[in-house]
């Protein structure tokens, strides 16, 4: 009960801080708003269990890297966007083409939710920290390594780039 | 326990950590003046009450009488909040800090942790994330510094919020990095099973060497790369480059007034704390100390507290000694220690560390 009225509340939260987010013309105040998202969705893995991740995602997400855009943001001093009058592909393409996305998998999970099955959150320790060390390190060692080679190459590109040249 | 005793209990308890907290704060503030005061062979506030005891509250005062100035030319909304959010973010980490066992009043057993819980078999359990909530927090805390000098619309608090961001990522790196060795000897991220893991003494050998099973003892290098790091990231001297007043008038918080200046000042002195909390629970051992049989038994759950205060005011204490010891670094000074030297060598402790516990299991 009380699970379902704090899932509620954060998720209307999430969705007016990622609306916010579109609507607001100044850089800032859309990081901001996405700082909102992200704290608000890190409540929500903290209401389903994943207390490991909830804390990843605030000191990942909301801490560091929303931290560099506001930080790259201030230093660039951005002004507000300019409005403007929205292009026809947009009206024409775009938002029928939202809606029938939408429409479509709002109906499939509403039709076939007799048929979709459930999760079961099987033991007890489930989003402990030894569990998710458990997993990374054993089942999927393979994809935890590549995506540290990757994030190496990333780290290589940014020193190379910010390398001054003699 | 039912949940309305719990919710009370936990009312009772923030009132009460919050209040002793805020005192607290209000009394560094003494204690700083008056020691550097004699450091600099000085008296330090005099004037107010005996020994200047009455200065805090008379600074109180002074804050909530002083006209809110708001300038002109600030983003409003932002201004407003950034004070509030640095506030609020550094009092949010005492609430995963245990200060002691249990305490039994009336009949209730409570922990001595606001997010503690007591079970009905006498166990006590707290989040076991409470290091990385306490990481997460305060690197939300660097938006309030960030957002102070943006919205204030000055070149001052501009360059200030701009050296603090910088500053506090960088060295919250190093920090994390350097409790990476604490959680390998541990092997959990509550806090207060740390404190656990800390009991007794090390045995050498097979023999009782009578050294306290303080974690300083095999991290004292990881202990040195987190005092570091932990002063940067409270922006104290001789890391206070975010406001240095010499070069930066005051830095971020140079245009805010009254109460708001106040909130940045308290969220300093609560994060220094926290620091000193921190320091505390996973290097020398939390509340533990040596047990004395004499006291009454709410004498001997209180003890525990004594010990941890004790420990928290001496990490206090070699804050203000610092700032009356050391100058300011040089800002790329500043940033090339960090970078090119706190990190590797918070890299090393942790392969070290590993490689040692990974031969011993």
């Amino acid at each position: 009960m009380v699970h379902q009225v704090l899932f509620i509340v954060f998720g209307l939260i999430c969705v007016a801080g990622a609306i916010n987010l579109l609507v607001q013309r100044h850089p800032i105040s859309s990081a901001l708003s996405l700082v909102v998202v992200m704290a608000s969705l890190s409540l929500i893995y903290l209401l389903l269990g994943a207390e490991f991740v909830a804390a990843i995602q605030v000191i990942v997400y909301a801490g560091a890297i929303m931290v560099l855009f506001v930080f790259v943001i201030m230093l660039l001093n951005a002004g507000a966007e300019e409005r403007t009058r929205g292009s026809r592909i947009a009206l024409f393409v775009g938002v029928p083409g939202v809606i029938i996305l939408a429409g479509t998998v709002g109906w499939m999970l509403v039709s076939g939710s007799g048929k979709l099955g459930s999760v079961s959150i099987s033991s007890s320790n489930f989003g402990e920290t030894h569990q998710i060390a458990r997993l990374l390190f054993n089942n999927f060692l393979l994809p935890f390594e590549i995506t540290s080679v990757l994030i190496l190459i990333a780290i290589m590109g940014a020193v190379v780039l910010g390398k001054r040249e003699n | 326990m039912d949940t309305k005793t719990f919710i009370i209990a936990a009312v009772i308890k923030i009132a009460l950590v919050v209040f002793i907290m805020l005192t607290g704060v209000a009394y560094t503030t003494w204690l700083e003046r008056k020691v550097i005061g004699r450091i600099q062979n000085r008296w330090g506030p005099t004037r107010v009450g005996p020994f200047g005891l009455l200065q805090p509250l008379a600074d109180g005062v002074k804050f909530i009488l002083k006209e809110d100035l708001l300038p002109d030319y600030v983003h409003k909304g932002l201004f407003i909040l950034a004070p509030m959010l640095a506030l609020v973010m550094s009092l949010i980490s005492i609430a995963v800090i245990p200060f002691g066992e249990t305490i039994t009043i009336a009949g209730h057993t409570t922990a001595l942790q606001i997010s503690g819980m007591v079970s009905s078999s006498g166990g006590i359990s707290d989040i076991n994330i409470g290091l990385l909530i306490i990481l997460g927090v305060t690197s939300i805390g660097v938006y309030g510094v960030a957002l102070a000098g943006w919205s204030s619309n000055s070149k001052y608090s501009l360059l200030g919020s701009l050296r603090a961001s910088a500053q506090m990522i960088s060295y919250e790196l190093a920090l994390g990095l350097s409790l990476v060795g604490i959680l390998l000897l541990s092997g959990t991220l509550s806090l207060r099973q740390i404190v656990y893991s800390q009991s007794g003494n090390w045995v050498l050998g097979g023999h009782d060497t009578h050294v306290p099973h303080w974690f300083i003892f095999p991290q004292i290098v990881g202990f040195f790369i987190y005092l570091l790091a932990a002063y940067a990231e409270t922006n104290r001297i001789p890391f206070d480059m975010p406001e240095a007043e010499t070069e930066l008038v005051a830095g971020y918080h140079t245009e805010y007034s009254s109460m708001k200046f106040a909130m940045f000042f308290m969220a300093e002195y609560v994060n220094m704390f926290t620091v000193a909390c921190l320091a505390t629970l996973l290097f020398f051992g939390g509340w533990h100390g040596p047990q004395l049989s004499f006291l009454p038994p709410l004498g001997q759950s209180l003890l525990p507290v004594v010990y941890f205060a004790a420990k928290v005011f001496f990490f206090i204490f070699l804050y203000i000694w610092i700032r009356g010891t050391l100058p300011r670094f040089r800002y790329d000074q500043l940033m090339a220690f960090g970078w090119k030297f706190l990190l590797p060598l918070a890299i090393a402790n942790i392969i070290v560390t590993s490689l040692i516990v990974a031969w011993g299991a």
